[in-house]
């Protein structure tokens, strides 16, 4: 060859298949950008909707003040470590509520690696609560250490197995993965229900009359690292949290596993030419994915909830599996990616509910609505990124526009 | 032949510009047509006849530039304005619906109507076959698309453009599907629709059938017009010079083979695609080391499946394939690779590449998880990119280093990074499928330069190929393929005919 080779994009576009492919594709296009724009634009909508509502543009820059004071966000300003201040309370909770979401966002990026849409995160997280809750309730008389260890790990297995039952009936029948593990969810929904519902197996063994688990045993508790008396404190699941992002990135980029899991979800035709079981590959990551929305569910029992009530209607009282898919469609599927959008959201849940609770700047049974407003609207503009690019090069295209004619009637010969 | 070729211009583009993000595709690119000419558009791939065609018919608009049609100045906002003005295109793709008649798929979208509403179906059978009676094209109107060649298939498009009142043609590289059969029906339709005072552009990278039909061709390279030149006095090696911009070397040089053991013996062996339909049936061979041995025949009998087979991505139904004396019983893909196979796929981008993934990251796709790339499931980044740095500048790939996504690296310059990766693992039996499918003559010579190389290594060569040129040319053996069975062996010299005749079926009393 005489002279460099040019991509010949432009000639021959390249449409890259699956889902993760093209995921990829319009990532690279916009940057770091897009993901922030995505967030503005959410967050300026809803404060729209507050303007329109309240009829006052001050009221939603107040919302979105008081969102942030819920938060606990302005404790930066007066840094302390007594929980009993309320700012410092209000960022306990909000980090609670981050961990949570991490490990949901991770189980949805996962999947998402291989190519493959783990809508599933809710029921994977019900598995762990429900798991977690029956070892940690029953085996009393462990010592402290090896049962905490015992109901992580059998909740995070319950989680796996659970996506594993989605990834299986993708890799023999072809069921799509959208839908089973929307039925799947549905099925552990009832399954809770059951469990811990009047005269169920699992129910309170004090209170007969409520449908509701019994306690986590206090041996089986998580520790708490930062805490007050008669307060929530903030256990270690925090830290385990954090571990899950490392081993995901670890996973990810430096094993071999990591290698066939992005070679499947790019292109599993020539993943399959290089020498990978495709097939086993969708159900390893499947459960790897529900794994970590098990262990969501196991440390949320064995720190703060303790007991759980599933409720007997159609609506889970829990929608932190759902939440893991907008935390992981804006943090890109990236490890750091989901840490950031899990403190968005975590901080996000929080403060609109225990920020806007006072009723001074709007009324509180609407706030809570305003942070499904705001995760819709990113789960909407994320899904439409496209469109946020499209107005993202909205001012070089209509540049481009004007310069135009200009330079073909100078090129016009005379 | 020059005398119908009148000086009326029915085309200009003058100083058409076309800028894609960091691409300049068309820089001041000037063409023209005139009535009653075949215009070749010659060029390597990336070199922009996709881009000025799409422009001129409405897919693009040109960033500056002109371009009149019969003198007047137009500007097509899209394929509809395009065709409107009298301009027809056939794709590479036929667009064509294969449960509907000939006729039905020529008058798609402009139906002869009745009382308003009802289709006229005669009239347009009527219209159809007073069309291929005229321009003779053999082909019935009433049959189905689904029953009909490939070569009579590009004809219907043809037909659609003509329905339209087009008096201009083009068409995107309209052999690349055809027989060597086809193609000379081809270009006798061609020369019948000149007559007729039809305006063709023909677009294509092949030289010799440039050659053949164009009246004058112009040679674009990196986006730019280099030259429009009558085709007297044009010869192969001025062409190519022109397009890639230094003299090429157009025959493969190569000693005499010198076969030594086989290296891949094929026996008796049937394969099913996911239909269950059989597609190889009975297929027996075997390949020496030292030796290319090529698989001639048309697409789709039975060629993909056969390599897909001895390379474990299909499953064999009956039959043995040995490899260096190993024979192997239903292998998977895996097993195929590390029984010595090394794989070319004809269709890098689906099969042979993750696009997305690095470099480095494709040079490991066999063996990412065999030290030193891994040990005990983790990951050395830095060892795959140390082993891409040496690969890129052994084999010369252009466009990015190690870590550059190959998604971003030019058709060439992907096959070569494929080659490489597969050459590196040292095969003992490396099988070429299509390996120069849609690259430029400046890939094309160094790909089968360096198979060349790889068969005096002492590697035993199955090419197998849809270009007829190249199976001539590079094959110490050529096998010919045709429904599932191999129909014909040759060795020495053999005619381009003989072989066409055997891809069609058609079987000649021929002694090997």
């Amino acid at each position: 060859m005489s002279d460099p080779e040019r991509s010949s994009a432009p000639e021959q576009p390249a449409e890259p298949g699956t889902l993760a492919a093209r995921w990829n594709v319009k990532q690279r296009a916009g940057g770091i950008a897009v993901p922030i724009a995505t967030v503005l634009l959410a967050f300026f909508m809803g404060g729209v909707v507050v303007a329109a509502t309240q009829h006052s543009v001050h009221k939603a820059l107040l919302a979105y003040r008081d969102i942030f004071n819920g938060a606990g966000l302005n404790w930066i300003f007066h840094p302390t470590t007594n929980l009993l201040d309320i700012s410092a309370y209000n960022l306990s909770q909000t980090l609670l509520q981050t961990s949570t979401l991490i490990l949901t966002g991770l189980a949805v990026a996962f999947a998402f690696r291989c190519g493959m849409f783990n809508i599933g995160g809710q029921g994977q997280y019900f598995m762990g609560i429900i798991v977690a809750n029956w070892i940690g309730v029953s085996l009393v008389g462990m010592s402290s250490l090896p049962h905490i260890l015992l109901a992580l790990a059998l909740g995070t297995v319950a989680g796996a197995v659970w996506a594993g039952i989605a990834g299986v009936l993708k890799a023999t029948v072809g069921a799509h993965e959208v839908i089973s593990t929307i039925m799947l969810n549905w099925i552990a929904y009832w399954f809770g229900s059951w469990l811990f519902g009047d005269g169920g197996p699992l129910q309170n063994s004090t209170q007969p009359t409520i449908p509701i688990s019994d306690q986590v045993s206090p041996g089986a508790r998580l520790p708490d690292f930062w805490g007050a008396q008669g307060f929530q404190g903030v256990h270690v699941g925090v830290f385990i949290a954090l571990a899950a992002l490392v081993v995901f990135w670890a996973l990810v980029n430096r094993t071999t596993l990591g290698y066939e899991v992005r070679a499947v979800g790019f292109n599993p035709d020539a993943a399959a030419y290089g020498g990978i079981n495709v097939k086993k590959n969708l159900i390893r990551a499947m459960a790897i994915s529900g794994a970590f929305a098990g262990l969501a569910g196991a440390i949320d029992m064995l720190g703060g909830t303790t007991n759980y009530q599933f409720g007997q209607l159609d609506i889970p009282v829990s929608q932190v599996g759902f939440i893991g898919i907008a935390v992981a469609l804006l943090g890109r599927n990236t490890a750091l990616g989901t840490l950031l959008g899990a403190l968005l959201f975590g901080g996000l849940l929080f403060g609109t509910t225990h920020g806007l609770n006072s009723g001074a700047v709007i009324q509180p049974e609407l706030a809570g609505n305003l942070t499904y407003i705001i995760e819709g609207l990113v789960i909407l503009f994320v899904g439409a990124d496209v469109l946020v690019l499209w107005v993202w090069n909205t001012p070089r295209r209509l540049f481009r526009k004007r310069a135009k004619p200009a330079t073909s009637t100078a090129e016009l010969p005379a | 032949m020059g005398d119908h070729v009148a000086d009326e211009l029915v085309l200009e583009m003058r100083g058409i510009r076309k800028e894609f993000p960091g691409v300049v595709a068309n820089d001041d690119v000037s063409f023209d047509v005139r009535r009653g000419e075949v215009h070749a558009l010659l060029g390597e791939n990336g070199a922009g006849k996709s881009t000025l065609m799409n422009i001129l018919y409405g897919l693009y608009r040109p960033d500056a530039g002109e371009i009149r049609l019969n003198g007047k100045p137009v500007s097509f906002s899209s394929a509809r304005d395009a065709i409107d003005a009298g301009i027809g295109m056939v794709h590479q793709h036929f667009m064509l619906i294969p449960v509907m008649t000939v006729a039905e798929n020529v008058v798609l979208g402009t139906e002869p109507v009745r009382n308003g509403i009802f289709l006229d179906e005669r009239g347009a059978d009527k219209r159809v076959a007073e069309m291929a009676k005229t321009f003779n094209f053999a082909v019935d109107p009433d049959a189905f698309v689904e029953d009909i060649s490939v070569g009579q298939q590009q004809r219907v498009e043809i037909m659609k453009a003509l329905y339209r009142n087009a008096d201009l043609l083009i068409l995107d590289e309209p052999t690349a599907v055809l027989t060597p059969q086809e193609a000379s029906d081809l270009f006798e339709i061609l020369q019948t629709l000149r007559r007729e005072g039809i305006s063709i552009i023909f677009i294509s990278h092949k030289l010799n059938e440039v050659l053949e039909i164009a009246d004058r061709i112009t040679v674009l390279r990196r986006g730019k017009t280099i030259e429009t030149v009558p085709r007297a006095g044009a010869t192969e090696a001025s062409l190519a010079r022109a397009m890639v911009g230094r003299d090429v070397l157009l025959r493969v040089d190569k000693e005499p083979a010198q076969p030594g053991d086989v290296l891949l013996t094929v026996q008796d062996l049937h394969v099913r695609d996911e239909r269950e339909i059989e597609r190889v049936r009975g297929v027996s061979f075997d390949v020496r080391a030292g030796e290319i041995v090529g698989i001639a025949g048309v697409d789709g009998n039975g060629q993909t499946e056969l390599i897909d087979a001895l390379t474990g991505l299909q499953r064999i139904e009956s039959g043995t394939v040995t490899i260096g004396g190993r024979e192997l019983s239903h292998p998977d893909a895996r097993t195929a690779l590390d029984a010595g196979i090394g794989h070319i796929p004809e269709d890098r981008q689906r099969r042979g590449l993750v696009l997305e993934f690095t470099i480095a990251e494709n040079i490991a796709l066999h063996d990412y998880a065999q030290p030193p790339t891994a040990r005990f499931g983790w990951l050395f980044p830095r060892r795959m990119i140390d082993r891409a740095r040496t690969l890129i500048r052994e084999f010369d790939i252009r466009g990015g280093g190690p870590q550059t996504r190959a998604g971003g690296l030019s058709g060439g310059n992907q096959q070569k990074l494929v080659a490489a990766r597969e050459i590196d693992r040292d095969p003992k039996v490396l099988i070429a499928a299509q390996p120069t499918r849609g690259l430029d003559v400046g890939a094309i010579e160094y790909l089968h330069r360096r198979l060349v190389t790889e068969r005096d290594e002492g590697r035993a060569i199955l090419l197998v190929s849809l270009e007829l040129d190249e199976i001539l040319s590079l094959s110490d053996r050529i096998l010919v393929m045709y429904e599932g069975e191999i129909v014909g062996e040759h060795t020495g010299e053999v005619s381009e005919e003989a072989i066409g005749l055997e891809m069609l079926g058609g079987r000649e009393p021929t002694a090997a």
